[in-house]
């Protein structure tokens, strides 16, 4: 048999004095697929790092073995190294615009891998590997500049360097993390492909479950910096075999779970701190089935078969403590945000563009609208235009309780202000990084609900409590607070002035499986105590589903389909919905023809014809489809209604 | 490309205006400063109508407006006016004037970017190691002490003790090239030692930034060589901030000119524009504002200009 296309034994890194993986082992046979997954900070990208001997300068391999296609990796000398570099190992990492060089053109970023190899004629060589990882006209991608490209396209060029040598090994670090959907599940596809094509293995790191688990033949669960399980992918996440991996499972909004079947779980706590003494089982503080044993005697690891636990216990292990939430609000029927009719146009180089074309929504009070829709799509002009940060082209209206909301924020009172705020996917722009928390959230308290004296402490305390901050995170400043704790930061900041609608865009989409279900509750739980209703943009639909009443899609500025949540998710639904839910599920996945057209390239007839499966024909191409706003569920296509595709929606995850 | 194109004719016009809002403050200052030219040039002693004369002659006595627009448009045929102290044309002594004031910005600038961009990269390669204290530090301190006091101690160290350097910058005439050169580095210096701290971090930051880049570690996965990476992916990037920095250092340099020329007596720009303004020699001191004013903006533009060649984006 041949050798392993990457073997840890034993594998322990250091960065400084500080102790990162602590004896890691695990192995990947020729091209094998295999996933590693933890909570971030846990030493999934260390790991990366240490096994292609990249480990940036404070990093050190303090212990164990590495070996990629049975050659000891820490024996070879610089030029051997080089050489492993240039033939044998790719790595892609999370941020493409980030892998590429912002000075030099995909060419000859692209040419250089060939250049290495002592390829002829480079360039030919680079245009035929993009033509491979399929961009849109090769040839032209030679000459661009990589911030001329769209996310997706960045990491189409980043695996095409990283194939270029026909790897043995190749490692993505959260390929897709921060793409949309769609081109997620293309990248993914692409991948998929070409390694098995190719033969190449793949150690694919993410902190994004089910995804792990549609592309992986093994995973291996990291807890600060220990392999604490690994064993086939379905296995590991559908029968998890360690307390910590039955957790993580538990924090997804899989299975159709909605925000009426109760709160998710979450795992309390968080990851010890680097370098901080660990307990000899290193869960033990977060484990719910601790026993003394745990704390005295560092666990085995217990084998069955090729899986492999590191815990004194088997399964099954005891259902976490009930998490106790106040019922989710009812929405009531009594609209408290109407839109009617808003567009908004945008002079662009090849003529007006459409970044919202004629959206209308309504929103009751204590109701969830889910916002989907690829990036590019008007998601964020909308929400924009919602808030009055951009002026809608005349003929739009907005109404905030039965009363005319001004267009733009200048024309809005200071109550109706309070009344619409907005949450982002990067707390930081909410959080002015100067300030320490209590004047952040001080402020929009003076401000915006005129409060003083005594009520503002009060207010204060209770904003915070609210959130869960305590009182020494109030005395922090922003970068000092983890992900989630910035985030819980700005919900509070939004939340000071007793809003009536909040903006959620995409706000747990950068944060771990653990950290966004504590935050999904927090929303759900916030909005059961003040009635509060959401617009909740993301692309993660599970997310989307456990806490939307209706959902609305979008589309090149278009709203494609609206309707109650359920309905929408599972059909008949219109041809792009189709393909969306299908991206998102492991069942065979509609194909979308192409990139979504640049916004305003579609004059007439449906804004999808171009990428449409199921375009009927020139009506497609020249009559604009019927939409009822007023409709329970409009779609906006030419199909009847019995035509409509339906997706087998099973979402994808381990416990569906 | 276009876009590359209007910017720079927007970045240009908009230096035009900066230049002439410039030439309105400095002519309308010479206006409101006290002092009669006529009077000034004369003497205390001189006979009230000789002045007027004197002042009708030189044309200071015509409405604020009509001097602005004359000057304006003099200035723009070439013509900068009579020096009112030397009753000549002001430009011959402008141009000597710059003349001399860019040979010594040159040595300055020759010296310190090499030295304080190679400081930099060697501070950036041995991160956290003495070389890069000594850097940072030595930097950080001589970037505070004022040109007059190094320029002391250089001239009491390096020409009176040591004896190695010339102390006065100005050579008798007829003197070579290379012995002009030799003259100019010891009133450099005190300009390097406050640029270098600047000049060094900033390599630095932009260094390490660079070297810990994703896309540099993608180039040496790629198989790279080691120097190819650094000429090809690193140095680049780490270099763009560097270029903007010493072109805004640029502007420091024409203002620490002034100190620098007059302790070491050279009739630099600095000096005249100095001279000028004691002797109230209105025209010479315009025209030389306005020269430094430019020298300034075109330094700004070719830094901008150099960037956007070597940054796409
Ligand atoms: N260059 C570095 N120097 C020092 N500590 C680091 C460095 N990179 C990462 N760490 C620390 O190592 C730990 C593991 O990080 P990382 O491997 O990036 O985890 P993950 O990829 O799972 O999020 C974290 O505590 C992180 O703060
Ligand atoms: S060994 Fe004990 S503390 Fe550790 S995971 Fe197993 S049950 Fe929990
Ligand atoms: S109208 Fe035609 S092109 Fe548009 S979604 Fe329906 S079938 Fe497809
Ligand atoms: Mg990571």
């Amino acid at each position: 048999m041949s050798p392993p296309a990457l073997s840890l034994a034993g594998l322990s890194v250091s960065y400084g004095r500080t102790p990162i993986l602590r004896g890691l082992s695990f192995e990947i046979a020729p091209g094998a697929c295999f996933g590693l997954v933890g909570e971030s900070g846990c030493g999934k990208s260390t790991a990366a790092f240490a096994a292609l001997r990249a480990l940036p300068p404070a990093g050190r391999v303090t212990a164990g073995q590495i070996g990629i296609d049975g050659q000891d990796v820490l024996s070879l000398s610089r030029a051997g190294l080089r050489q492993l570099w240039a033939r044998r190992v790719s790595m892609v990492y999370q941020d493409p615009s980030r892998a590429l060089n912002p000075t030099l053109t995909v060419g000859v970023q692209l040419a250089e891998a060939f250049t290495v190899l002592g390829a002829p004629d480079p360039m030919a060589r680079a245009e035929a590997m993009l033509a491979r990882v399929q961009v849109p006209s090769p040839r032209r991608l030679l000459a661009a500049y990589p911030h001329q490209l769209s996310g997706g396209t960045q990491q189409r060029v980043v695996i095409a360097m990283a194939l270029a040598k026909n790897p043995s090994l190749l490692v993505l670090d959260e390929p897709t993390t921060g793409l949309d959907a769609t081109v997620e599940a293309e990248i993914l596809d692409l991948v998929d492909a070409l390694r098995r094509e190719q033969g190449t293995a793949v150690l694919l790191i993410s902190h994004n479950l089910p995804m792990v688990a549609r592309m992986c033949d093994r995973i291996g669960v990291l807890y600060a910096g220990i392999l604490v399980e690994q064993g086939e992918a379905g296995e590991v996440l559908g029968a998890p075999s360690h307390p910590y991996t039955a957790r993580l499972v538990a924090c997804l909004p899989g299975a159709g779970r909605r925000k009426r079947d109760g709160p998710l779980q979450t795992i309390a706590g968080g990851l010890p701190a680097p370098g901080a003494a660990l307990a000899p089982c290193a869960f033990a503080p977060r484990c719910d089935r601790r026993e003394a044993v745990c704390l005295s005697t560092p666990p085995p690891e217990r084998w069955t078969g090729l899986h492999m636990a590191l815990c004194h216990f088997t399964p099954p292990f005891p259902a976490p403590p009930g998490l106790s939430a106040g019922a989710p609000a009812e929405a009531g029927a009594r609209p408290v945000l109407a839109a009617r009719h808003l567009s908004k146009t945008y002079a662009g180089p090849g003529g007006a563009v459409r970044a919202v074309d004629d959206a209308s929504l309504t929103l009751a009070a204590g109701e969830t609208l889910g916002l989907v829709g690829e990036s590019g799509s008007g998601k964020t002009t909308l929400a924009r235009l919602l808030l009055g940060l951009t002026a809608p082209d005349p003929g739009g209206t907005l109404t905030l309780d039965d009363a005319a909301l001004g267009p733009t924020i200048r024309s809005r009172s200071r109550n109706d202000r309070r009344a619409i705020q907005i949450i982002f996917q990067n707390p930081d722009s909410a959080l002015n990084r100067a300030q320490r928390v209590r004047s952040i959230l001080t402020r929009p308290l003076v401000r915006l609900a005129g409060l003083s004296g005594r009520a503002l402490t009060a207010a204060l305390s209770e904003l915070a409590q609210g959130v869960r901050l305590g009182e020494a995170h109030l005395a922090m400043r922003p970068r000092a607070l983890s992900g989630g704790l910035k985030q819980r930061a700005a919900i509070a900041r939004a939340f000071a002035g007793r809003p009536r609608v909040v903006i959620c865009d995409e706000p747990t989409s950068a944060l771990d499986v653990s950290v966004q279900a504590a935050i999904l509750n927090l929303l759900a739980g916030l909005q059961a105590r003040d009635g509060v209703s959401y617009v909740f943009i993301s692309h993660d639909l599970a997310v989307v589903r456990y806490l939307a009443d209706r959902i609305a899609v979008m589309y090149l500025g278009q709203m494609l389909e609206v309707g109650p949540a359920e309905d929408v998710l599972a059909g008949p639904h219109h041809p792009y919905t189709a393909a969306l839910v299908s991206a998102s599920t492991a069942a065979t996945r509609i194909r979308l023809k192409g990139e979504m057209p640049a916004p305003g390239a579609v004059q007439a007839g449906c804004v999808f014809q171009a990428n449409c499966p199921r375009k009927i024909g020139p009506v497609c191409e020249n009559v604009r489809p019927p939409f009822d706003p007023d409709a329970v569920h409009p779609v906006r296509c030419h199909l009847p209604a019995g035509e409509l595709p339906r997706v087998d929606r099973r979402l994808a995850g381990a416990n569906s | 490309m276009g876009r590359k194109l209007r910017m720079v004719a927007v970045r240009c016009a908009l230096s035009g205006l900066t230049l002439l809002l410039l030439s309105a403050v400095v002519f309308a200052a010479g206006q409101v400063l006290p002092g009669d030219v006529g009077r000034s040039i004369l003497g205390p002693l001189a006979d009230a109508r000789a002045v007027a004369a004197l002042d009708h002659q030189l044309g200071a006595d015509a409405p604020p407006l009509l001097m602005y627009a004359r000057w304006i448009g003099h200035l723009l045929q070439g013509d900068m006016g009579v020096s009112y102290a030397y009753r000549s044309p002001v430009a011959p002594f402008i141009v000597r004037a710059l003349g001399k004031s860019s040979a010594l910005a040159a040595v300055t600038l020759a010296l310190v970017v090499p030295l304080s961009v190679g400081a930099g990269i060697l501070a950036a390669s041995r991160r956290g190691r003495w070389q890069d204290r000594l850097v940072n530090l030595g930097g950080l301190s001589l970037t505070v002490v004022p040109e007059f006091v190094s320029g002391i101690l250089l001239i009491l160290v390096f020409g009176v003790w040591l004896r190695w350097l010339p102390i006065s910058a100005n050579t008798r005439p007829g003197t070579g090239a290379p012995e002009q050169l030799r003259h100019l580095i010891l009133p450099a210096l005190p300009l390097v030692l406050v640029l270098f701290g600047y000049i060094a971090r900033i390599t630095r930051a932009g260094m390490i930034e660079a070297l810990d880049a994703d896309y540099t570690r993608t180039a040496t996965l790629k198989g790279l060589r080691r120097s190819q990476v650094i000429l090809r992916h690193v140095l680049r990037n780490a270099l763009l901030p560097t270029i903007t920095v010493i072109a805004a250092q640029t502007s420091y340099l024409l203002g620490g000119l002034v100190v620098v020329e007059t302790l070491f007596r050279y009739q630099g720009i600095g000096s005249l524009i100095l001279t000028a303004a004691h002797g109230k020699d209105y025209p010479m001191l315009e025209a030389g504002i306005l020269t430094v004013g430019a020298a300034y903006i075109l330094s700004a533009i070719l830094a901008d200009a150099l960037v956007a060649m070597l940054d796409p984006r």
